[in-house]
């Protein structure tokens, strides 16, 4: 199995990843024969069987929807790396941004 | 009275009966963490000041003959991927280097209110992936028995430092292995509950269908008085079981004569070592001499269990890690200007990218994650982004879903014929430090005996059960069905009876 360098780098822009043209051509090939490795699974049929996502047989907790204290605005925001005391701070939404 | 040769239980009774104050025994465990850690690095944070005020508030209310909690006075030692209000949560990444979390793990929250003393946070993989733990962003941990060799991971941080006695009990979590492998390689007893027995909220996400917070100590003896304060519903943590939590450590007595053992035939694959391969053997041994009988039985998807574990797991980290955005909490990198966004510091990329970014802030994003991340995370977020992104969904994550129902279908079968399944945790004793971390897959394959667990949601604990030639620890698995977790652990406490490898001391660490 072998992933081609453009698939890579379309999946780092998927993944919100930067990575520099080093980093992509060895993810490259580690992904590669990660991918060959766990394509194992291919040589199981599992055509009447269906898929199992949560390994108990759970079901939707329900609550009563009733107000309750959260986390203050001061709290959410300890940690952000920029706010303004009431928001978080971001770059422009818009706009283009050159490559780097 | 030595508190660090005391298991957690004489502690807590010590403390209770005014034999030993909280302050003094934090104190000892304090102590030889200041002068332990230095070489084997298990901790990120010792909270010296903040363990010493809780124990002497435990001290202070005990003597006006106010109620304690059930863990009164006793240090816990609280895996980095466990939130905590007062000290750093980092994960053991750079990207959430001093981040400070608004609220308490649930099971954090637990432990306080049993007046446990929270002694500090431990090192680990970075995001709780990886065996052995050379992928945390503050440096490996070092195997107590051999400061040459990987303590197991992830939560390698809590197994040494139960090893070595700076703390008695620690706080773990285990994803695919990461409580029962490092346990296993360094000598002690850890326990992954059921899926869903304790809560996970405020545990670091990594893959939310399997993960699950659990017990490190040196005994089952231990692991049940903690388990027992840590499990239980919580309404916060929607996937939380509401089964009610026994006492487990009132559960112990009952022998075990006519507990069926299943023996697996695909645990004997190539790759066991000889001497892990003697000391299960043996262990086999020991829990028929004490009433138990074994029988072979068969796990037909085992050799599975790794390549489905190893979608699943990075899909759902894919997903659950895009919450690193550099803009709620953690790192970011600084504003680019244009075309020569310059990043700073952490993991940056090296120069030449040819990657374009549609805004400044998708640049933001992805230079943030960039610089955040360690290289083994990048590589499974990668991974999981390929194996759900368009056109392979359906070859790789619904078919790994597919072959995970297989093998919870194989435990269940297993589970009609036995009580508990035994085997090996790993296949071989403690690793060298830097032998497997330039093959991302032979790192995989460490956990080859442990992933199925989680797959199937069941429950499964470790505990030492012989010592190769070399003086490595080697461990024993058990593995039980669905909130099976006293059986899982008045087995182990029985064996623990007969045997005395759980009471072996590291010589570096005396």
């Amino acid at each position: 199995m072998t992933l081609a360098r453009k698939d890579v780098a379309k999946v780092a822009m998927l993944a919100r990843l930067a990575l520099s043209d080093a980093e992509i051509d060895t993810m490259t090939g580690e992904l590669s024969k990660i991918v060959g490795f766990v394509s194992l699974l291919e040589e199981i049929d599992t055509a009447a069987v269906a898929p199992l996502a949560h390994p108990l047989d759970t079901q939707n907790a329900f609550r009563d929807d009733v107000p309750a204290a959260s986390l203050t605005t001061a709290e959410a925001l300890q940690s952000a790396p920029r706010h303004d005391g009431e928001c978080f701070l971001v770059p422009a939404v818009l706009g283009e941004s050159g490559a780097a | 009275m030595q508190p660090a040769e005391l298991s957690a239980v004489e502690i807590v009774a010590a403390i209770r009966q005014g034999d030993m104050t909280a302050v003094q025994c934090t104190e000892a465990f304090l102590d030889r963490a200041a002068r332990l850690d230095g070489s084997i690095n298990a901790f990120l944070k010792i909270d010296r000041e903040g363990a010493l005020e809780t124990a002497a508030a435990i001290d202070a209310r005990r003597k006006a003959g106010k109620p304690l909690g059930a863990l009164a006075g006793l240090p816990v030692a609280v895996k980095d991927a466990l939130c905590t209000r007062d000290l750093p949560t980092t994960c053991a990444s750079k990207m959430l280097a001093g981040f400070r979390p608004p609220y308490d793990a649930d099971t954090v929250a637990r432990l306080r209110a049993a007046d446990a003393v929270i002694v500090g946070k431990t090192n680990m993989d970075e995001f709780a992936m990886g065996g052995s733990n050379e992928n945390s962003a503050f440096g490996p941990v070092k195997n107590p028995w051999d400061l040459s060799r990987a303590p197991g991971g992830s939560s390698g941080g809590s197994a040494a430092c139960v090893a070595a006695d700076m703390a008695p009990v620690a706080i773990g979590s285990d994803t695919g292995g990461s409580i029962r492998q490092p346990a296993g390689l360094c000598g002690i007893t850890g326990l992954k509950p059921t899926y869903g027995r304790v809560s996970r909220r405020g545990l670091v996400a990594f893959a939310s269908s399997l993960d699950q917070i659990g017990p490190m100590a040196r005994s089952a003896a231990d692991c049940a008085l903690v388990l027992e304060t840590i499990a239980g519903h919580d309404p916060r943590d929607s996937t939380s079981l509401t089964a009610e939590v026994p006492r487990y450590s009132e559960l112990l007595e009952q022998p075990l004569t006519g507990l069926k053992i299943g023996r697996v035939a695909e645990h004997y694959a190539e790759g066991l070592d000889p001497e892990v391969r003697k000391g299960v053997d043996e262990a086999y041994a020991v829990f028929e001499a004490a009433g138990a009988t074994v029988h072979d039985i068969e796990l037909p998807h085992a050799k599975y269990g790794v390549p489905t574990y190893y979608l699943i797991a990075p899909c759902e980290a894919s997903s659950n890690l895009a919450r690193y955005d550099g803009a709620h909490y953690g790192h970011r990198a600084e504003p680019g200007t244009g075309h020569q966004a310059e990043p700073a510091g952490g993991h940056r990329a090296e120069s030449g990218s040819s990657q374009h970014f549609d805004s400044p802030l998708v640049e933001m994003y992805c230079r943030s994650r960039g610089e955040g991340f360690g290289p083994e995370v990048k590589r499974r977020i990668m991974l999981g982004t390929y194996a759900l992104s368009a056109g392979y969904y359906d070859a790789y994550y619904a078919k790994a879903l597919k072959v995970r129902r297989l093998i919870r279908q194989d435990y269940l079968d297993a589970f009609a014929k036995v009580d508990l399944i035994g085997g090996p945790v790993s296949a071989t004793p403690a690793f060298k430090l830097g032998e497997k971390t330039g093959d991302p897959l032979a790192m995989y394959l460490v956990d080859l005996y442990t992933v199925a667990t989680n797959l199937a949601g069941v429950g499964g604990i470790s505990f030492p059960c012989g010592f190769t030639r070399g003086g490595l620890p080697v461990g024993f698995q058990l593995q039980g069905p669905a909130l099976a977790e006293p059986l899982l652990l008045r087995a182990t406490d029985r064996f623990q009876r007969l045997t005395d490898w759980h009471l072996r001391r590291p010589k570096q660490t005396a």
